[in-house]
């Protein structure tokens, strides 16, 4: 799923400053599975802005409404007749949220309220890490079942690099080297030579670095 | 391994059986010429080739191959270095093809240090190929005369290519297997780590001549003399894929008030003279990092001096 953070609040109550009525707009998608941007999420929001605002003696008038999903117009069209009784509207989805309801609603101002960071998933209860970058090549299969160009900080393909130090990344004790963990294993399985083939250059532009990318299903496309 | 390959002097004298003596130095954090001229000027004539660091531990300096430049001006040999992190498969291509131009004929190919350790951690982190695909890349360039797409390049540039390798990073059993790749890549000699566990080197390096890597490439051993048990401790620590026994640490500690320097320079020349004996070692990569006064002294000692002139 998609991972995201909340935004700090100093950084929300600036983006509302000129605001009296707003609505926060939640999904029920990923941002409500890692906790950040479902129901839940948009009252705890909802409360700390209308607290920190009447402190200023500002009052602000916040209303809540959470849909199924921010990235589908079919969702997006629900909340037609609600987003322009607002002077804005935060989202509390991933980065495509805001951008959906900006194209679908253009006259009004759509802030995100959520960092978004990753792909992963929850390694613990309360805690979410990376497992994907969105290469648009998968090369898994190769690594037994991990993927260094989103778990190794430098993306190497032929690592570990000389700052692997007892499992862990040169850049944090509190992240794991991928490339000690693929070679460990490739070496517990009797695979290691799958390691020592030189393999090919990335090609970057099924990534992001090839410019915004488009997935398209012939069968369904009208 | 006979033919030349770049007929750099470093080439030269591993080739002509010679045991070869490395030195590094780091350009500065500016473009202060004097400074770098400097620096360099210690090891004129004490070393066959000094290292030039390319935005060593992610610090922003002069470019290693503007440094190069200014070092084969003043009739130094360089071994221009080239990281992985800053640059695209554009600009590697590009800056070896000026390196070359500029005269430059070794290079060392690393991954190079994350920006997180360095002065602009806000750095976006290239690292478009790897280490090991550099060096496949800079032979491609140098033996078939071409680029990574193929096409033709107008004078190719010639290159005696290096690598790094730390015996002492984990997992360890995988260290030899991933020299011998890079050998296998088109390394032409590799300079190891700073070695302060000699045991577990003894170790790597029997497993690196079993293997035979050492009849493949020439194998540089990595020394970085102690200056201070700070040093010492702050490199045990916070250096990653460092080791450094406390048996040294307490060596240098025992040595005594305002001694523990000269203790340093004595555990190195051992160190050296180690290495000659040991087999598959063909020379010593001499890092004195901000030391480099102290080169040749070190290099008188270890008997290192008067280095080998090939024609």
């Amino acid at each position: 799923m998609i991972i995201a953070d909340r935004k700090p609040l100093g950084e929300l109550l600036e983006m509302v400053k000129d605001c009296n009525r707003i609505l926060i707009l939640g999904c029920k998608g990923c941002v409500t599975v890692c906790n950040v941007g479902g129901t839940k999420e948009v009252g705890v929001l909802a409360s700390i802005l209308k607290i920190a605002r009447k402190k200023e003696g500002r009052p602000l008038h916040v209303d809540e409404k959470t849909i199924e999903r921010q990235c589908d117009p079919e969702y997006i069209a629900q909340v037609k007749d609600l987003v322009g009784q607002y002077d804005a509207v935060i989202s509390m989805a991933c980065g495509v949220g805001p951008q959906f309801l900006s194209e679908a609603y253009p006259d009004q101002r759509f802030f995100p309220a959520v960092n978004t960071t990753s792909f992963g998933g929850a390694v613990q209860h309360g805690v979410w890490a990376e497992r994907c970058a969105g290469c648009g090549t998968c090369v898994i299969h190769h690594f037994d079942g991990m993927c260094p160009i989103a778990r190794c900080s430098k993306s190497l393909l032929h690592g570990p690099c000389g700052g692997s130090a007892r499992g862990k990344c040169e850049i944090s004790k509190e992240v794991d080297c991928i490339w000690d963990m693929i070679v460990k294993k490739k070496m517990e399985k009797g695979r290691l030579e799958d390691l020592t083939k030189m393999k090919p250059n990335k090609d970057w532009r099924t990534a992001r670095d090839g410019g915004p990318r488009r997935s398209v299903r012939e069968e369904l496309v009208q | 391994m006979s033919e030349l390959k770049s007929g750099s002097n470093l080439e030269k004298v591993l080739k002509a059986g010679h045991f070869a003596l490395t030195g590094e130095c780091g350009p500065p954090k500016g473009a202060n010429v004097e400074h770098l001229k400097e620096k360099f000027s210690y090891l004129k004539g004490v070393v066959d080739a000094v290292n030039v660091t390319d935005n060593q531990t992610a610090v922003v300096r002069m470019s290693s191959w503007a440094a190069s430049a200014v070092m084969i001006q003043n009739g130094i040999e360089p071994n221009f270095q080239m990281v992985c992190r800053d640059r695209n498969r554009l600009a590697i291509q590009s800056d070896i093809l000026g390196a070359y131009a500029m005269g430059v004929r070794n290079m060392l190919c690393l991954s190079g240090d994350h920006q997180t350790f360095g002065n602009h951690p806000q750095a976006k982190n290239v690292y478009d190929i790897d280490s090991m695909q550099l060096i496949s890349l800079v032979k491609k360039m140098r033996d078939e005369g071409k680029f990574l797409n193929e096409e033709e390049i107008d004078v190719p540039p010639k290159m005696f290519i290096g690598a790094a390798s730390n015996p002492f990073a984990d997992p360890f059993e995988f260290r030899v297997y991933r020299l011998a790749m890079k050998i296998a890549a088109g390394a032409d000699f590799v300079q190891t780590q700073c070695i302060y566990n000699m045991e577990k080197f003894r170790n790597f390096m029997k497993m690196a001549v079993d293997m035979g890597l050492h009849e493949k490439a020439f194998i540089l051993a990595g020394i970085t003399p102690m200056k201070s048990v700070g040093m010492a401790q702050y490199m045990a620590k916070s250096v990653p894929g460092m080791d450094v026994p406390e048996s040294l640490i307490k060596r240098l500690r025992g040595a005594g008030k305002g001694k523990v320097a000269e203790e340093g320079v004595q555990f190195a020349i051992e160190q050296i003279q180690e290495f000659k004996e040991m087999k598959g070692i063909a020379g010593i990569h001499l890092m004195a990092i901000e030391w480099e006064h102290k080169v040749p002294e070190i290099a008188e000692k270890a008997g290192l001096l008067p280095r080998p002139k090939v024609a």
